[in-house]
């Protein structure tokens, strides 16, 4: 086998290698797809009751609370960040960064120290390549988070909330991730989680929490064991359930840009072994031409030597 | 007798609704019981078993349900029980409550101890 033919049977095999699993990893992310957005489905009963119980709360008092004030001036915000473990997603984490920095510029240039909270390992990577700070970070749950890795992402938020900015509390939570619409379409994101803007919850608020808020007149609640004691409950597990559904809704979308990125893999696999069959196809062509030639040439030659002897 | 309609909703899934005549569950406050056409209601739920007394399609009978942490709220003859964590006494898994209560004897970890000693008491009512 001459050495053209060679080099391209060996590229061939290479690509087809890939291509298996590039195949292999569409398939494993849109199985995934599906229960992602089960999960969120799933999630979605629970947002709607608690976001029931926080406007009535909202509207059934007039109390104020450290996350429902709006500060006047505010100094310092968090920016909940939520990018992907893994890469092979084609833009999804890249995206997510661009709409983060985004914000962080907005911010910064009304004034305010912006705090960067990060999930996921490309988020994390790319502020420590950069040497951003990071104030906290939390890798490894990003394909299938549950709602005790939510937990652990709000705590310090609301911590960092609930203290005096001069002290490193921040004044406002906002949140950046890739809202799932549907398997071709998700697109990054960023909302304010808090202060809660009680006149208008729908505004700012995510589909799943949208629904529960209508034009309903809520009745005159009785609130155990005092509104204060509620709201002091209630507002957490409302954050909680915020970045449970954002983290969930990450989730399905990493894993639907990843099954776009690996079908895309895939078809150009396809293309370059279709090209480089065809380039194997005429490099063997042109090596039996060559081989043909030779051989007539020899013969030719051998004949025209004998007939010289002859005479 | 005047029916209620329930919903008890964990963080990541909805665990039972139906219709009942009664619903009793702790909150931070003390047990409370609540029957069709109670005054609206918002209040903070601590570890405890909470009781449903069914009725209407799911039948006459009794669903107990362990819940640790969460919101109990009633409104416009719907009752919203929302609980982090919530487990049918049916779904409890006996032995793994059973060595959360020791390890958490163990430990002296008072709040593992309740929810685990919740979780028993719910199983005991399914068996």
């Amino acid at each position: 086998m001459g050495a053209q033919l060679r080099v391209y049977k060996r590229r061939i095999r290479s690509v087809t290698a890939t291509k298996k699993i590039t195949k292999a990893m569409e398939m494993i992310a849109a199985s995934r797809v599906v229960k992602a957005q089960r999960q969120v489905a799933a999630s979605s009963p629970y947002a709607t009751e608690l976001t029931h119980a926080v406007t009535a709360v909202a509207s059934g008092s007039d109390i104020k609370h450290p996350l429902t004030t709006e500060v006047d001036n505010p100094v310092r915000a968090a920016v909940l960040l939520i990018t992907s473990d893994r890469g092979l997603a084609g833009g999804y984490s890249a995206n997510a960064i661009k709409q983060a920095e985004q914000l962080s510029a907005a911010l910064t240039g009304t004034g305010r120290v912006v705090d960067n909270y990060i999930v996921g390992r490309k988020g994390v990577s790319y502020y420590a390549f950069r040497e951003r700070p990071v104030t906290e970070s939390w890798t490894g749950f990003s394909d299938s988070p549950t709602y005790a890795d939510a937990k652990k992402v709000a705590a310090p938020l609301i911590e960092a909330l609930s203290k005096e900015t001069s002290e490193g509390g921040v004044d406002e939570i906002h949140i950046v991730f890739t809202e799932f619409h549907s398997m071709m379409t998700q697109t990054a994101v960023d909302k304010r989680l808090l202060p809660l803007s009680l006149e208008k919850p729908a505004e700012d608020s995510a589909d799943v929490f949208e629904k529960a808020v209508g034009d309903e007149i809520h009745a005159l609640y009785d609130f155990e064991p005092s509104t204060e004691g509620v709201l002091d409950a209630l507002l957490p597990r409302y954050v909680e359930s915020r970045i449970y559904n954002a983290l969930l809704q990450a989730a399905a979308s990493e894993h639907a840009a990843r099954r776009r990125a690996m079908k895309s893999a895939t078809d150009n696999a396809e293309d370059l072994i279709k090209s480089l069959t065809r380039l194997a196809n005429a490099a063997r062509q042109a090596e039996i031409t060559q081989e043909i030639s030779e051989i007539v040439g020899g013969a030719n030659a051998l004949a025209d030597a004998t007939a010289g002897s002859d005479r | 007798m005047a029916e209620l309609h329930v919903e008890l909703v964990a963080a990541d899934r909805k665990v039972w609704s139906g219709e009942a005549t009664r619903v009793v569950a702790r909150t931070s406050s003390g047990d409370i019981g609540i029957m069709a056409g109670h005054q609206p209601l918002l209040g903070v739920l601590e570890s405890g078993p909470v009781t449903i007394r069914t009725t209407g399609e799911s039948g006459e009978g009794t669903v107990v349900a362990a819940v640790h942490g969460g919101f109990i709220s009633f409104a416009e003859n719907k009752l919203s029980l929302l609980a982090e964590i919530a487990e049918l006494s049916d779904e409890v898994d006996v032995d793994r409550a059973e060595r959360a209560l020791e390890r958490a004897k163990s430990d002296d970890d008072a709040h593992a101890e309740r929810r685990a000693e919740v979780r028993l008491a719910a199983a005991s009512h399914a068996r």
